[in-house]
């Protein structure tokens, strides 16, 4: 049973790795950018979140609004600081990406105090049920069913729509896809768009699991999500979801195990390093 | 001297020596390394244990190195057999498993860290140690830069494959790059660590690798005058504007922002580009 509670822990976690990691796995996928700063979007949607709530909207229409802010912020980012690093080398991109993350944290701290803010009324960290022996409280079952369906809602939107096979083609050749009249900044655009809308509802789920919303929330989320697109193997979307759930077990598991020896934030690394010894195109990346 | 101004002297030297150590890998070598902290803090750690168990500072000073450096051969070594952009992340989450790992290992201190490290000379000896090892660091990153070895390391930063087929063994080049830059790094935590009197694991964090990065870039990656000149000054930046210290983070990051947007090659970039004009 004690195992069982923690494989539940693991998963929910690990849906929401997978909610920011599928956001750095379809930038990189277009631009090869690692985007570390992809985690300043997730704590701007928990600001949003947590202040609107304490303005007095309800929990659902704050998290819309941190949404829609995360959804016109990410291509902000990008117009502003990736778009005209495109010809340069990776690397000035992400030194750049870096310098954002750090600046923007430390201007959130500025902001709103470094102590963090709570939720004035957050009626599902409260709330929950037992199932099958295990207590799963409201906001963790919202974490799994928002990633559940933000996960399919995507993946129906990659296959079955026009935007979304433009988006695929760009990927996969976007001068041919230029020719077949795909503007691939606007598809990069839109990217960044959906990517930063799931890091913001990540963000306002998480300021919920913890009652807690804080400058510094998303740095380790940042690292550990570039771990997970790599162990996915980088721009692989379901290698990138299967890394996010596996590793999100083995930090419940392993925080149990290993606690003596390691720290929690430290294993996602561990994996990392083990992993690409063995296989150093990534879990599930192609040899090459 | 004023004890203040002294110490810090000596904190600038530490700061300088870790941003050329760190040129030499990610700019001569074109290696991006974001895990630095934990080479630094491989040569502190290594070296407080063994002076407070009672070696001479000597024999704490050169282990501290050679740790170091034995690290980075490690590190170097599995990176070599991952592509690029994974170098980034694998440094980092080396950075990321050091500070996890010292964190809960009582017999390095845990959290607490190690404290009363014997002072092994004054003040002003330490200083001038400092400024001997930023002088042997800029000289070594010079007499490299002349030879045959600095001709590898930018033939490999600038095209890797072409160096390949020219016949570079590549693997070796990024290999001795690691190394040597490493140690450096090691020896620059030795002095840290016997200057400071403590050391904590959130001294060798991942913010403080990103720091040494941010002085690297504003300064001009792969420029050595460039880079002594960014540690310097993003160094006494936090110093000698008390309000500074407190936007320290807010401003390194907008630094490196504002850098890269407007010259990739950092300060000796600008200077460059405007002596040509």
């Amino acid at each position: 049973m004690f195992h069982l509670e923690l494989l539940t822990v693991g998963l929910i976690q690990g849906a929401m790795y997978a909610m920011m990691a599928l956001g750095l796995t379809l930038i990189y996928g277009l631009l090869r950018i690692l985007h570390i700063a992809h985690a300043a979007l997730f704590t701007l949607g928990a600001y949003a979140g947590v202040l609107a709530a304490n303005a007095g909207l309800g929990l659902l229409p704050a998290a819309i609004v941190a949404v829609a802010i995360g959804g016109i912020a990410g291509p902000l980012v990008y117009l502003a600081i990736y778009r005209p690093l495109l010809d340069k080398p990776p690397y000035v991109a992400l030194i750049a990406a870096i310098g954002l993350l750090i600046a923007l944290e430390d201007g959130f701290r500025l902001v709103f105090g470094p102590y963090g803010l709570s939720f004035d009324n957050n009626p599902w960290f409260i709330s929950g049920w037992m199932i099958g022996g295990i207590y799963l409280n409201a906001v963790q079952a919202a974490i799994a069913v928002t990633a559940i369906v933000s996960i399919a809602a995507f993946t129906w939107f990659s296959r079955r729509t026009r935007a979304g096979v433009a988006w695929r083609a760009t990927v996969t050749d976007p001068a041919m896809a230029r020719t077949f009249g795909v503007e691939p900044d606007r598809v990069r655009i839109l990217s960044f768009a959906i990517a930063s809308m799931l890091a913001a509802v990540a963000g306002v789920l998480i300021g919920l699991l913890n009652n807690l919303v804080e400058p510094t929330m998303g740095s380790i989320i940042a690292y550990k999500g570039l771990a997970i697109i790599v162990l996915g193997g980088l721009g692989n979307v379901p290698g990138t979801l299967v890394a996010a759930l596996l590793l999100g077990v083995a930090e419940s598991f392993g925080q149990t195990y290993l606690d003596q020896i390691l720290d929690r934030d430290a294993i996602a690394f561990l994996v990392l390093i083990v992993v690409l010894m063995v296989r150093p195109q990534g879990l599930f990346g192609k040899a090459g | 001297m004023d004890a203040y101004i002294l110490s810090l002297t000596i904190f600038v030297a530490i700061n300088v020596a870790l941003a050329l150590s760190l040129n030499l890998i990610s700019g001569f070598c074109g290696q991006i390394s974001l895990g630095h902290a934990a080479f630094y803090g491989t040569g502190a750690y290594v070296s407080a244990i063994l002076s407070v168990s009672g070696a001479p500072f000597a024999v704490s000073f050169v282990a501290g190195g050679i740790a170091a450096g034995i690290l980075g051969f490690v590190v170097g070594l599995a990176s070599l057999r991952v592509r690029e952009d994974f170098l980034a992340i694998t440094t980092m989450g080396v950075n990321f498993l050091f500070v996890g790992f010292v964190r809960k290992q009582g017999w390095l201190g845990g959290e607490i860290g190690i404290s009363s490290i014997p002072k092994p000379m004054s003040d002003a000896g330490m200083a001038t140690l400092a400024w001997i090892l930023v002088a042997a660091t800029a000289l070594l990153l010079v007499a490299i830069r002349r030879s045959w070895l600095g001709t590898g390391f930018t033939m490999i930063a600038q095209d890797e494959q072409a160096a390949t087929s020219l016949g570079l063994n590549v693997g070796r080049f990024k290999l001795a790059a690691f190394v040597m830059g490493t140690a450096g790094a090691g020896f620059a935590g030795v002095l840290y660590a016997h200057v400071a009197q403590l050391i904590v694991p959130d001294a060798f964090g991942f913010v403080v690798s990103i720091s040494i990065l941010a002085m690297v870039v504003v300064g001009g990656i792969g420029s050595i005058y460039g880079v002594i000149v960014g540690a310097v000054l993003l160094t006494l930046l936090p110093e000698l504007a008390r309000f500074a210290n407190d936007y320290k983070l807010l401003i390194f990051g907008a630094l490196m922002v504002v850098v890269m947007l407007i010259s990739p090659g950092g300060l000796a970039g600008a200077v460059q580009r405007l002596r040509a004009r």
